[in-house]
């Protein structure tokens, strides 16, 4: 989240979308009906059903799944046709006014930017840049006129998104597509904010992050980004899916979204090379020109004493990476026999990750799994035959399972990362069960016994496992609170004030409160540089409980902590003009008093850096503004577009010779797998219920009381024309394989006509299985498609093709 | 629920003819259910489960989000889900509503009830049926206008939602209210309660839901239970929840006239034997008839 | 009963047989324990009388199967009795004399057969009033209404089974009024209860109440037994 939950009240208008709030984040939601109550906010929702948000919305616009970046685009035509946008805004706090350079275009036709390699399915992003001054700073036209100017382009792009290509494009009614762009359009003041808030609707698509983007674009038009009630919100999905993305629990990422060096960036001064954060214009902070004192701490945490000057503080023993492994190449390379053991921890993939028929034939490859969980997976079962729910064959199954029991949240101490970043500590709350070992010991029992193999026997790698720093206290059980302090970090040795050498900020051994006195030079430690000051010289930050809000703006500064520094609305500076004064009464929130910057957050912004120095509030950015077109940092292109799902009813109306993103990744097998609208005429969509969490709750008894079974919803349309009745058993099948489930026949499953044809949406929750107390079920990921985001390689779930057969036998009511 | 001293003073108690004692003055208390800001999430019918440690057997999926599919023994409250097109709004709504017992200022169940103090109303306008005096017999059943008692085929006794009684008695609020994340269940004296609503009825007259209303039926005479309805003048589209309940007229001649009436009519008839009795004195058969029947049977044939 | 006779003990006759009597005996029983038990229920004042039976809960399974009982043994009294119930055209006479009856002037009332009119009323009243109480009897069975339900594929509206509550309750009234009259007929005609007990009636008893029905029992012979 830019923002957070408790800002969310702030709103005037809330758009939901690509989420459903009121469903998967019920407890969130409640800073909606807050908004609602309090500030007369109006909700509009835009989703392919009628969903519990919609319930209680202002106003619902249906939409094919999958077409999101069209319609967002087409919002965006509206507000740059009509004039509808923060124009001071624009002006001065986004790239509008930067020149591209030559080369750079857009192939309306073929629907390819400039630079597209149909063999490798990538781009040569050279020409995505900016036109560079003769000063060595990017060329601008403040002015906006300049056709190469990236408004003047922004628009010229997103002209072709009329009402009447969205309506052809999403199946959303003009006038109701329109409508919502009126409630949208109210926020491009700088006296009403709009907040987006969106979750897995937006991300599960081969082009999610563009639609994100999109959504991004839309805020900073309407000068909605850095002000209360404003931002563009991600609904994490877990409880502590943030936390996971914070410690950079990905195959190609260092905590705090530093990046694991590839395996061409072979020295420390390589990898710095290729991070230069150069400001791009004069005056700029360009933050990430710390990036160096970060990576240092990070390694001065991993490798300790054995971090040092003389070796580049370790970076040899960090692992160099050859390609990404998400989840979808890890079991695509299982499944050619490339992989011979798997760890999962917490993790069920034979429920989550798409073609189940695939993931069970990948984990019999395996010689070894094992299963950390709290619960009995699925995944943990792959081998056990559960008739037509799991139909495997033990016998010819050589897989060994090792099921390590560990505790469930409230069963350990530790910290969880929600939505708006805040880091809450949890006590213990109950003892586990039978032989369950947290996941901290599992994981260092595990690693010791490693380390002590590797001692003895050597092997591959060793010097990476025998470097890494292990000095807890009990080497077996390292506690949350040790791991808190370490992630926070803490001077080794004085840290001193740059400006004032003789002035020590840190004394050696103190926990550090803040990023800004970590050190490039050893002198520092701290795995993740956000979280620093999450642990202090005070004491445990994240386990504070202080409601109070004294400013009514939410900013609950007592709560736990917030990264970065205990910030809730990212971006602020941008909450005042240029000069430093609110742009309204109404949203005045950071300002500048003449000595500082003030309000009720943390200032997004140098404190005393007055307003005079131009320097922009996007001080991530070089440029040290936001950007409406991103350069070379997508791999599909620097303005989004729309591109149809890889399995779609229909052809992109826009450019059907590049009908879906071609950036995206495919591999052998899956390609084949994709399936055409003659077989599978209905779009598929996938979600959560409110009544379940993931694929967890269906063991809980409580939970399956009140969501018990796996169904099916389709619209009485669709129902009427294959003749199934309400409760009748379903068969639903890809090109995949098939579930079966009850049907439910539905109003709030809408029938659209998109370009002149009747589109069908089939809709099915996510949550069931052949292990637990609800009623066993094949699972939605034995349909769906294994193609993922082409920036993030999330699997595409939201939308694919379906049919769907009525079974015989009874229906139950 | 089940408790031997009741936490609050009583004003009501089933199938007693004996006058209560005085109760002290209470604030008269109510649950008000915003379904405006209802999202069905269900988490009230968790914390009820929790809370009463009920499990409601696993049941299937019939077509629709409720679940399970009506109120049972183990399943005090309960969501239900209604879809309605707004021909005004040209929208569709997907009404949902939280069912449960309404604690009737005048409950029929309790009028119903033949089991002395097996159904009580406190001072702050609570409804609770007591277990140890409940006999099993289902009659709370027909007197409830709202359909609510269920009885369990188990243990033979009647359950409903207690309004949470014990919790309130600690001044708490009532499990559900607790749970629910987007403040659609508020808890609070009655009055502050109609206050909130009347907050919430402008509020949604400015939505443009021009019939938004209170649900506070007075045929009951006022329930504890209260809704905040966008569709006030149309109360069955919400499940069929009833416009303008009222205890059953059946209901009301069963436990009044009928039972005044019989009485007498009993009392009447043994009354008319004695006083026959006493008048015409007994029917004896006299020696003539013996001679006659003897002459006609042939003396001792 | 004394003797009215100075020649000794009167001459008796046969009215019912035994197991006439056990079959009149179930339904008296099981009528008196339904009539406390299903009083217990029907006025708080009266509650107490659940005590009998140990309590509210025994009284609240206990009275269904009481009245299924009840109901089986009415049916035998009924297929027994019906014949001799059927009116007549001397039931007219003796209603239209009621008067006289009611003073225990017989000698102003036709020659009666085994049943006079007021013994039919209660006779046919009872039969209409078990079967209505059995009806709705079992529409306020709690528990096993479900399962009737099911076995007739029918299922009860609420307001219907609020009906069965109110019917079931004025049938009870009017049953017990009439079962009133009943035994107060009982215990004012002197004589009649040894009907029930032993089996038999004075001769003379005969003569004075059910003449034609004497008349009818000597002619067959086989019913008449001498005194002692």
């Amino acid at each position: 989240m830019t923002n957070s939950w408790t800002d969310i009240k702030n709103a005037d208008v809330v758009l939901i979308m690509g989420g459903n709030a009121a469903e998967a984040h019920p407890c969130g939601f409640k800073w909606v009906t807050e908004a609602k109550h309090h500030r007369n906010a109006k909700l509009v929702v835009v989703d392919p059903r009628f969903t519990r948000s919609a319930s209680v919305s202002d106003f619902y616009c249906p939409i094919r799944a999958g077409t999101d970046t069209a319609y967002l685009m087409g919002v965006i035509n509206y507000l740059l046709s009509s004039g509808k946008i923060h124009k001071d805004y624009v002006a001065a706090y986004t790239n509008a006014a930067y020149i591209v350079k030559e080369g750079y275009a857009f192939n309306a036709e073929d629907g390819l930017f400039s630079g597209y390699d149909a063999e490798k399915r990538s781009y040569d992003r050279g020409s995505w840049d900016y036109e560079m001054g003769a000063d060595g700073f990017p060329v601008r036209d403040l002015t906006l006129e300049n056709p190469r100017s990236v408004y003047q382009l922004l628009k010229a792009h997103a002209a072709r998104y009329t009402p009447e290509m969205v309506e052809r494009i999403c199946g959303s009614p003009k006038d109701k597509f329109l409508k919502v762009c009126e409630y949208i359009a109210t926020t491009a003041n700088g006296e009403k904010a709009m907040t987006i808030m969106y979750a897995l609707g937006w991300t599960q698509h081969s082009y999610g992050s563009q639609t994100i983007r999109t959504a991004a674009m839309v805020q900073l038009l309407l000068g909605n980004i850095g002000i209360p009630g404003g931002g563009v919100n991600a609904l994490r999905g877990h409880a502590n899916v943030q936390g996971l993305t914070d410690l950079g629990i990905l195959s190609n990422s260092t905590p705090g979204y530093l990046v694991l060096p590839t395996e061409k960036e072979v020295s420390f001064d390589a990898y710095m090379g290729n991070r230069n954060f150069a400001p791009q214009q004069p005056g700029q902070i360009s933050f990430w020109q710390n990036y160096k004192k970060f990576f240092v701490s990070f390694l001065k945490t991993m490798y300790g004493e054995n971090a040092k000057a003389e070796n580049a503080f370790g970076y040899d023993y960090l692992p160099k990476y050859d390609g990404v492994y998400d989840t979808m190449r890890q079991f695509d390379l299982m499944h050619q026999g490339k992989v011979n053991g798997y760890v999962c921890q917490g993790f069920n993939p034979l429920l989550s990750v798409p073609n189940k028929a695939k993931m069970r034939a990948a984990l019999a490859k395996l010689k070894f799994l094992v299963s950390i969980d709290p619960l009995e997976t699925e995944t943990a079962r792959f081998w056990e035959n559960h008739g037509e729910f799991n139909p495997a064959d033990p016998s010819k199954i050589q897989t060994e399972v090792f099921m390590l029991p560990a505790t469930c949240f409230a069963e350990d101490e530790g910290t969880f990362t929600n939505s708006s970043r805040t880091l809450n500590w949890r006590w213990k709350a109950a003892d586990p069960p039978g032989e369950a070992r947290t996941d901290i010991d599992i994981m260092a029992d595990l690693f010791l016994r490693l380390r002590e193999a590797y001692q003895k026997s050597g092997g591959k790698g060793a010097e990476t496992v025998l470097a890494l720093d292990w000095s807890y206290k009990d080497a077996k059980h390292p506690t949350a609170d040790e791991l808190l302090r370490e992630l926070n970090g803490r001077a080794l040795g004085d840290v001193l004030d740059p400006a004032d050498p003789t002035k020590v900020l840190v004394k050696a051994g103190d926990q550090l409160t803040s990023f800004v006195q970590m050190r490039d030079d050893g002198s520092t430690n701290g795995s993740c540089w956000i979280y620093t000051g999450c642990y202090t010289p005070k004491g445990n930050m994240t386990a504070r409980r202080d409601n109070a809000d004294p400013s009514g703006l939410g900013v609950h500064a007592g709560w736990g902590f917030t990264w970065p520094a205990n910030r809730k609305v990212l971006y602020n500076r941008a909450s005042a003009d240029p000069s430093g004064k609110p742009w309204s009464e109404a949203k005045k929130y950071m300002v500048w008093d003449g000595a500082k910057w003030s309000g009720p957050d943390v200032p997004d912004f140098p404190p005393t850096s007055a307003p005079d120095k131009n320097a922009g509030p996007f001080i991530m950015n070089p440029e040290g503004v936001s950007r409406l077109w991103v350069r070379k940092t997508m791999a599909d292109g620097p303005f989004p577009e729309h591109y149809e799902p890889f399995e779609s009813p229909v052809a992109n109306v826009l450019h059907p010779k590049t009908n879906s993103n071609p950036a995206a990744r495919v591999f052998k097998g899956d390609l084949e797998v994709f399936g055409k609208p003659a077989d599978f005429p209905y779009v598929a969509t996938t979600y959560r219920l409110t009544e379940h969490f993931h694929y967890w709750t269906k063991s809980v008894k409580l939970n399956a009381i009140v969501q018990p079974e796996f169904f099916v919803e389709i619209s009485p349309d669709l129902a009427k024309e294959k003749g199934i009745t309400n409760g009748q058993w379903v068969k639903v099948s890809s090109n995949r394989g098939s579930v079966k489930g009850k049907a439910v026949v539905t109003k709030r499953m809408p029938t659209l006509t998109v370009d002149g044809k009747t589109i069908h949406t089939v809709g099915m929750p996510i949550h069931f299985g052949f292990v637990g107390e609800a009623k066993k079920a094949i699972g939605i990921n034995a349909l769906t498609p294994a193609v993922g985001d082409a920036n993030t390689q999330t699997p595409e779930y939201k939308a694919f093709l379906v049919d769907i057969e009525p079974l015989s036998g009874p229906a139950v009511s | 629920m089940s408790t031997l001293q009741p936490a609050f003073d009583l004003v009501k108690r089933s199938a007693t003819t004996a006058e209560l004692p005085a109760a002290k003055p209470t604030t008269e208390v109510a649950k008000l259910i915003d379904v405006s800001k209802c999202i069905g999430c269900k988490a009230c019918q968790v914390a009820c489960m929790e809370w009463n440690d009920l499990r409601q057997d696993i049941q299937e999926v019939v077509g629709v989000y409720d679940n399970p599919h009506d109120l049972s023994p183990a399943t005090w409250t309960l969501m239900r889900f209604a879809e309605w097109e707004n021909p005004e709004r040209g929208q569709l709504e997907w009404l949902i509503r939280k069912d449960g017992c309404m604690h009737c200022q005048d409950p029929g169940c309790l009028k119903a009830c033949p089991s002395p103090g097996a159904i009580v109303q406190y001072s702050n306008g609570i409804v609770d049926f007591i277990s140890e005096h409940c006999i099993g017999c289902g009659y709370c059943v027909k007197g409830c206008p709202f359909n609510i008692p269920r009885i369990s085929q188990a243990d033979s006794k009647a359950y409903k939602c207690t309004l949470c009684s014990d919790r309130v008695a600690v001044g708490q609020g009532p499990a559900c209210a607790l749970a629910c994340p987007t403040k659609a269940i508020s808890f609070g004296s009655k009055e502050a309660m109609k206050k909130l609503a009347a907050e919430r009825i402008t509020d949604l007259k400015g939505r443009g839901y021009s019939k938004a209303g209170l649900y506070d039926p007075p045929g009951v005479q006022g329930t504890h239970v209260m809704y905040v309805l966008h569709h006030a003048d149309k109360a069955p589209l919400y499940a069929g929840l009833a416009q303008d309940p009222t205890i059953s007229p059946l209901v009301e001649a069963w436990k009044g006239a009928t039972k005044y009436a019989g009485m007498a009519l009993i009392g009447a008839t043994a009354v008319f034997g004695i006083v026959h009795h006493l008048l015409t004195g007994a029917n004896r058969v006299t020696e003539e008839d013996e001679e006659n029947a003897e002459k006609l049977t042939g003396g001792k044939a | 009963m004394s003797s009215v006779h100075a020649g000794g003990e009167p001459v008796r006759v046969r009215r019912y047989s035994g197991s006439a009597r056990i079959n009149h005996w179930i339904v008296a029983i099981s009528f008196v324990a339904l009539l406390l038990s299903g009083l217990s229920l029907y006025h708080p004042s009266l509650y107490p009388l659940a005590g009998l039976f140990g309590g509210g809960a025994t009284v609240r399974w206990l009275h269904p199967w009481l009245g299924v009982i009840l109901s089986v043994a009415f049916l035998g009294l009924f297929l027994r009795f019906f014949v001799a119930n059927l009116p007549e055209t001397t039931d007219a006479v003796w209603l239209a004399r009621i008067k006289y009856v009611l003073a225990g002037r017989e000698e102003y009332l036709p020659e009666i057969g085994k049943y006079n009119a007021g013994q039919k009323f209660v006779f046919w009243s009872q039969a209409v009033l078990v079967t209505t109480l059995l009806i709705t009897g079992l529409g306020l069975w709690e528990g096993t209404l479900s399962s009737i339900e099911q076995a007739l594929g029918f299922k009860a509206t609420i307001d219907q089974r609020r009906m069965a509550a109110v019917l079931h309750a004025s049938a009870a009234v009017l049953s017990i009024a009439v079962w009133i009259i009943h035994v107060y007929a009982a215990i004012w005609v002197r004589g009649t209860i040894s009907a029930m007990t032993s089996g038999t009636v004075t001769a003379g008893w005969g003569w004075r109440h059910h003449r034609k029905w004497l008349r009818k029992e000597v002619a067959s012979g086989n019913k008449v037994h001498p005194a002692e």
